[in-house]
């Protein structure tokens, strides 16, 4: 089990929320996933084997949210 | 040559130059084809990636305001209401930059914390000393610091002294003085002074890293209102666009429909509570009260009832001396023989007197002779060739030296708890040294601010003897005292409080009142910094112990609860005038959506309004 910490660019719509988690809920291989609206970061608890970190970045990307950096 | 990616501030500012030019064509050429052009233009630069997010959305069956602004711009633009598409999607774009511009601002109050961040170390590597990045320094290196440079981790310092400025973790403007084995935290920074530190806890396990998070964590624990918010808004938007469709049907009427979806959105009311929240804690991460989170905002404005711990909290929680009496000689004088004469000595008595010596007079330089230890009466000693006795009444009934006199006075300091240490000559008493663990300088008005900020009911809880606890809550002008409790007895006492008043808050320095501080409606730990176990269980932590910040912090949560039901109120009120302008066929697409964007953008100033929030000094 590895976790994440992502900074994404300021999110400033409670409905943005909704949507990266609801995307990270179909991702199989993340087992919890946390949007925290104010810091605008993504926490995220995943099984390595399953996919990688890189793989997470990319889906968060494409909703159209930048990834500013991790941790 | 790389083409970057356009930022949004670029964006924008094409977006504006199109959008001026398709007004001034709309205005001066009416409707030709270059300004139609230019409107479709104007609509897909800004609407693109509002479009691509409500597509990305949809998949994950999420309907959002990316959404409604996407069926309104394509409506609007299959009816040939160009001028309209793009006036909505920039005035959106505008709306979200802005937006996310002036959250920022409410967020910034957590940025100087941020900023105190150390960013390098410097650590002693036999000979040499090296620079590395603060989580590269180990468990047990010793880190060097020099004036204006900033501490990198928690440890203790093994060499020199100085000033240190530790406001980003208590909170306290004043430099305060640490030397030879006292404890330095991470992100404080030394005005005047070297130390050497012995590194305690580095990179993320720091005091000032843990607060950092806690406070991240805390702004984004959602409030009671806010849970309700966000529930409301997930059935809204799907209602609304049944709504409209709705109304498409019944009036046939497509451009009132389309106007009912762009103002119905409802980003003012969901953003109402958070931006408050955000603000007012981050407001006390700057002085140093961690709030965890919204709800324990909500909370903290309408506690009935603050219960004290005594010792550590109402009290410092180490003996000092509380006074001193002389006969015949100067009180200085009695200071300075009792402390060269406790010297040698490593009793908390003896350290108490020295340490007072040192504030009156600076450091001792006369050393005692033929110094002898007394066991449970005190020492005698010789100094500048005169003996004297130091100790209690024991001591001065053995060597007969008379007391009568002052008797009475020394069994009444008794009774209050307090500890008397004698000094005499072989002949007669020369001074009176009263120590006790002294009640905070600041108690007294901090419990009469906290009576005029409307706390009906202040009351100490302590294990201590009746009579101690009595002098001090007679003192302090609290409504009740409860003494010589056992742990448990304290949560009992706590419920009591809690049926016959109402919402109870339990302060405590952490240390050993941790059940209390657990069992009552709001834990609040004091003096937290450097106590983990505190800064875990408590509701809020402050990080200094100044009683002071309780009726700031209390005040604060009023304010914010305030400014959160303003934000509320508005953007209902907001919405509802626009609805009814729709329902009336006076209000417009474009100007729907600039009413709206504007009603955001007001929200959030109310709310950074917050970060300047200060306690009122009466």
């Amino acid at each position: 089990m590895a976790k994440k910490t992502y900074q994404l660019e300021t999110v400033s719509c409670p409905s943005c929320i909704a949507k990266i988690e609801g995307m990270l809920k179909t991702i199989s291989g993340i087992t919890e996933s946390q949007v925290l609206f104010n810091s605008s970061r993504v926490k995220v608890s995943y099984d390595e084997k399953e996919i990688a970190s890189e793989r997470i970045k990319e889906k968060i990307i494409s909703l159209g949210y930048n990834v500013l950096g991790e941790k | 040559m790389i083409i970057k990616k356009p930022t949004k501030k670029n964006i924008l500012w094409i977006a504006v130059v199109l959008i001026t030019i398709s007004f001034v064509l709309k205005e001066f050429l009416a409707d030709t084809l270059i300004t139609t052009c230019f409107m479709l233009v104007t609509a897909l630069l800004a609407g693109i990636p509002v479009f691509k997010k409500a597509l990305v959305a949809l998949r994950y069956k999420i309907i959002g305001i990316d959404a409604l602004v996407t069926i309104a711009v394509v409506g609007a633009v299959l009816i040939g209401e160009y001028w309209e598409a793009a006036a909505v999607t920039f005035l959106f774009m505008l709306g979200d930059y802005l937006e996310s511009r002036t959250i920022e601002k409410t967020r910034s109050s957590i940025k100087t914390l941020l900023d105190q961040a150390p960013v390098k170390a410097r650590v002693r590597k036999g000979s040499q000393e090296i620079e590395v990045r603060p989580e590269e320094v180990m468990k047990g290196d010793h880190v060097i610091v020099k004036p204006g440079e900033k501490i990198s981790v928690d440890g203790t310092i093994l060499e020199g002294s100085g000033y240190i400025d530790q406001s980003a973790i208590t909170g306290e403007p004043l430099p305060v003085n640490r030397g030879v084995n006292e404890h330095v935290f991470s992100g404080t920074i030394i005005e005047s002074g070297y130390l050497i530190i012995s590194a305690e806890k580095v990179g993320d396990d720091t005091t000032f890293a843990k607060i950092l998070e806690l406070v991240e964590d805390a702004q984004d624990s959602k409030a009671k209102t806010q849970q309700f918010l966000e529930r409301f808004s997930r059935f809204y938007t799907p209602a609304i666009i049944l709504l409209s469709l709705s109304l498409y049907l019944v009036t046939k009427d497509i451009v009132l429909a389309l106007t009912l979806l762009v103002i119905a959105c409802p980003g003012a009311l969901v953003i109402s509570a958070p931006v408050s929240i955000v603000a007012g804690i981050g407001n006390g991460a700057r002085s140093g009260v961690i709030v965890k989170g919204g709800e324990i905002m909500e909370k903290l404005g309408t506690v009935k009832v603050i219960a004290f711990d005594k010792t550590g909290t109402l009290t410092y929680g180490k003996p000092s001396v509380a006074g001193i009496q002389a006969f015949g000689i100067k009180e200085r004088e009695v200071l300075r023989i009792a402390a060269a004469g406790e010297s040698y000595s490593e009793h908390p008595l003896a350290k108490a007197i020295i340490q007072k010596a040192g504030e009156v007079s600076g450091p001792g330089k006369s050393l005692p002779e033929k110094s002898e230890i007394i066991t449970g009466k005190g020492l005698s000693f010789t100094l500048d060739s005169v003996r004297y006795y130091l100790g209690n009444r024991k001591l001065m009934m053995d060597q007969s030296i008379r007391i009568d006199e002052i008797e009475e006075q020394i069994l009444s300091q008794e009774r209050k708890g307090h500890t008397q240490v004698l000094l005499a000559n072989s002949e007669k008493i020369l001074g009176i040294i009263t120590i006790a663990d002294r009640v905070r300088g600041d108690a007294k008005n901090a419990v009469s601010k906290l009576k005029s900020v409307g706390i009906r009911h202040i009351v100490m809880l302590t294990g201590d003897n009746d009579r101690s606890a009595k002098a001090i809550s007679n003192e302090l002008g609290l409504d009740e005292y409860f003494s010589e409790l056992l742990p448990e007895d304290k949560v009992r006492v706590l419920r009591d409080l809690q049926e016959k008043y109402g919402r109870t808050a339990m302060v405590g320095d952490g240390v050993n009142d941790a059940p209390a501080l657990a069992s009552s409606d709001l834990g609040i730990a004091m003096g937290a910094a450097g106590s983990d176990v505190a800064i875990e269980t408590a509701d809020v932590v402050l990080m200094s112990s100044e009683l002071d910040k309780l009726s700031y912090v209390i005040g604060l949560s009023r304010s914010t609860v305030r400014n959160m039901r303003q934000n509320i109120y508005f953007a209902l009120l907001v919405a509802s005038l626009l609805l009814a302008g729709v329902l009336v066929r006076s209000v417009h697409l474009s100007f729907g959506m600039l009413v709206h964007e504007f009603s955001v953008l007001l929200v959030i100033i109310n709310a950074v309004r917050l970060t300047g929030y200060k306690e009122k000094s009466r």
